[in-house]
């Protein structure tokens, strides 16, 4: 294993754990479901590509571009469905994201179904890195600010959520928004990795393994996010022994750890040195009373 | 303070609420009473803004209501919703305290937070432990509780009865007497027919959508078909009960 391999499997968790904050947000955080995010994805990376090769534009603002683009898509969006409860919101949002990607298959100018190669390589391990602890720092943030804690307030009790005058719509909508600005930029720096976009890439199978990875690291746990993207991304890299039988073991992988934890990885909690050195130092505890009992 | 004129309200093709006419007087408590799927929560709900009524007005105090809930819960209306529906997750003043989500006068919210501590001792005695855990009887005590915090003028209290034991049942429609001598005025859906026309000023009977009686909750309670109908008592033995 050499360190461009690793490399590319640390870029490209970096890249998910992205998209995975945003969904963290919006799921983890604002319980809504979405089955869609692939299409917020596709979005972003091909407007960022769109940006950077025919407009000529620099990175960073190309990025920026692409979060926004699909920002602005969620917004009329989440207008027409964000009314609709429950499953319902997420059935519309399946329906979207498959629909974005069958209009990229057939916009010709953007390669189409063929894809679109020729995009120039500029994301690295470092801006990934960079772009990445900017988005968590953000999120840290907006969770424990007020607007934080009115979505948590939505999780937990719409109804009530609502009676007690959060404007519950309006919530929703920002928690959106923002997911889709994450998933956007993520995209975008898909694109610029890999040098390469084909509306294949956003399938539905890209938004439930980010829904899966959210679900995996803990509802409601940032720190739980990280870990699930970093896991779940190189698990697949790590299973290339089993050949064929790979993404089988992935699942079987999955279910396994999904059956042991069902509350995810961090289980809603977040990560802090506090917390390690409480289980560190009670493991000893154990340890010393094991030894005291067997004299 | 607050009429209500021809309500409808849908729910796809179901007409839940036919042509609905109320009239609560400031500082009454003012019952609805009916049977299961009659339309009362609908009636809340229409009034808080959670569910959108196809026609007819709603007006508190003098004006018509947004549509938004958020907006109706600033001019001073506040539902108590059927169920409860606590922040499981959250400790019982925390609870509280999202109550005064909307306020920004924090000597206003410390002593309305007292007033609620004095109406709900229980609540005082547990402040720090998760609303989750509490039995049925405090998580509904919590629930009114945080219906008060944000100082309203109208309480929309929805079957606040459900569930709880028989002497609990009294304790919280002593309750919400006291809330009405701290002048407050409250509209209250039951199918505890009895308890909820004794303390009435004035009550409505739904049935099927429809007001089909009206009048003081004492006459309701003489009245022979609602004495049939929802007290379970038979015309033979009427005498004996007058």
């Amino acid at each position: 294993m050499d360190w461009f391999y690793i490399q590319g499997i640390l870029i490209l968790a970096g890249i998910n754990l992205l998209a995975v904050l945003g969904l963290s947000l919006l799921t983890g955080f604002t319980g809504l479901f979405s089955f869609g995010h692939a299409g917020f994805m596709a979005i972003g990376a091909y407007t960022t590509a769109i940006m950077s090769v025919k407009l000529h534009l620099p990175f960073i603002p190309s990025l920026m571009i692409g979060g926004l683009i699909a920002a602005l898509v969620s917004l009329l969006i989440g207008k027409l469905t964000l009314n609709l409860k429950g499953d319902y919101f997420c059935i519309a949002t399946l329906g979207l994201g498959e629909a974005i990607r069958l209009i990229l298959d057939n916009v010709q100018y953007l390669g189409g179904a063929r894809g679109w190669p020729g995009i120039p390589l500029k994301t690295t391990l470092l801006n990934v890195v960079i772009i990445d602890i900017i988005g968590i720092i953000i999120l840290v943030n907006l969770i424990r600010s007020k607007h934080g804690r009115n979505m948590i307030a939505i999780r937990e009790e719409e109804m009530a959520s609502q009676i007690i005058g959060i404007n519950v719509f309006r919530y929703k909508m920002i928690s959106l928004m923002i997911s889709a600005i994450y998933a956007g930029v993520a995209g975008g720096m898909l694109g610029h990795y890999l040098g390469f976009l084909q509306p294949k890439m956003f399938q539905i199978v890209k938004s439930t393994e980010l829904t899966i990875i959210v679900i995996f690291g803990g509802l409601g746990s940032i720190s739980g996010s990280v870990l699930g993207a970093l896991v779940l991304t190189s698990l697949p890299e790590m299973l290339r022994t089993f050949a064929q039988w790979r993404l089988v073991v992935y699942g079987i992988a999955v279910i396994f750890i999904m059956i042991s934890r069902p509350q995810g990885l961090m289980g809603g909690h977040e990560f802090s040195f506090h917390a390690v050195k409480k289980i560190i130092s009670s493991m000893f505890y154990r340890k010393k009373q094991r030894g005291l009992g067997g004299r | 303070m607050l009429s209500i004129r021809d309500l409808n309200v849908y729910y796809g093709g179901i007409h839940a609420l036919k042509g609905v006419s109320i009239d609560v007087e400031e500082g009454q408590i003012v019952s609805i009473i009916g049977a299961n799927g009659a339309g009362k929560s609908t009636l809340l709900n229409a009034i808080s803004g959670m569910v959108k009524p196809k026609e007819g007005r709603i007006l508190f105090k003098g004006k018509e209501l947004p549509p938004a809930p958020h907006k109706i819960v600033e001019l001073g209306i506040s539902q108590v919703p059927e169920g409860r529906l606590i922040f499981a997750n959250l400790t019982v003043k925390d609870n509280l305290m999202m109550g005064a989500y909307l306020r920004k006068d924090k000597i206003g919210i410390e002593k309305d937070l007292e007033k609620v501590f004095a109406l709900f001792p229980r609540m005082k005695e547990r402040i720090h432990q998760m609303a989750g855990t509490l039995s049925g009887g405090e998580q509904q005590m919590l629930a009114i509780g945080r219906g008060l915090m944000s100082n309203p003028d109208l309480i929309l209290l929805d079957e606040p009865s459900l569930g709880l034991a028989p002497l609990l049942v009294k304790t919280i429609f002593d309750i919400i007497e006291s809330i009405q001598q701290m002048r407050k005025t409250i509209l209250l859906v039951e199918q505890n027919a009895y308890k909820a026309l004794s303390i009435a000023d004035k009550a409505y009977v739904l049935e099927q959508g429809k007001i089909v009686k009206e009048g003081s909750g004492k006459e309701l309670i003489k009245d022979k078909s609602i004495q049939e109908a929802y007290l379970g008592k038979k015309q033979k033995s009427e005498e004996t009960l007058a």
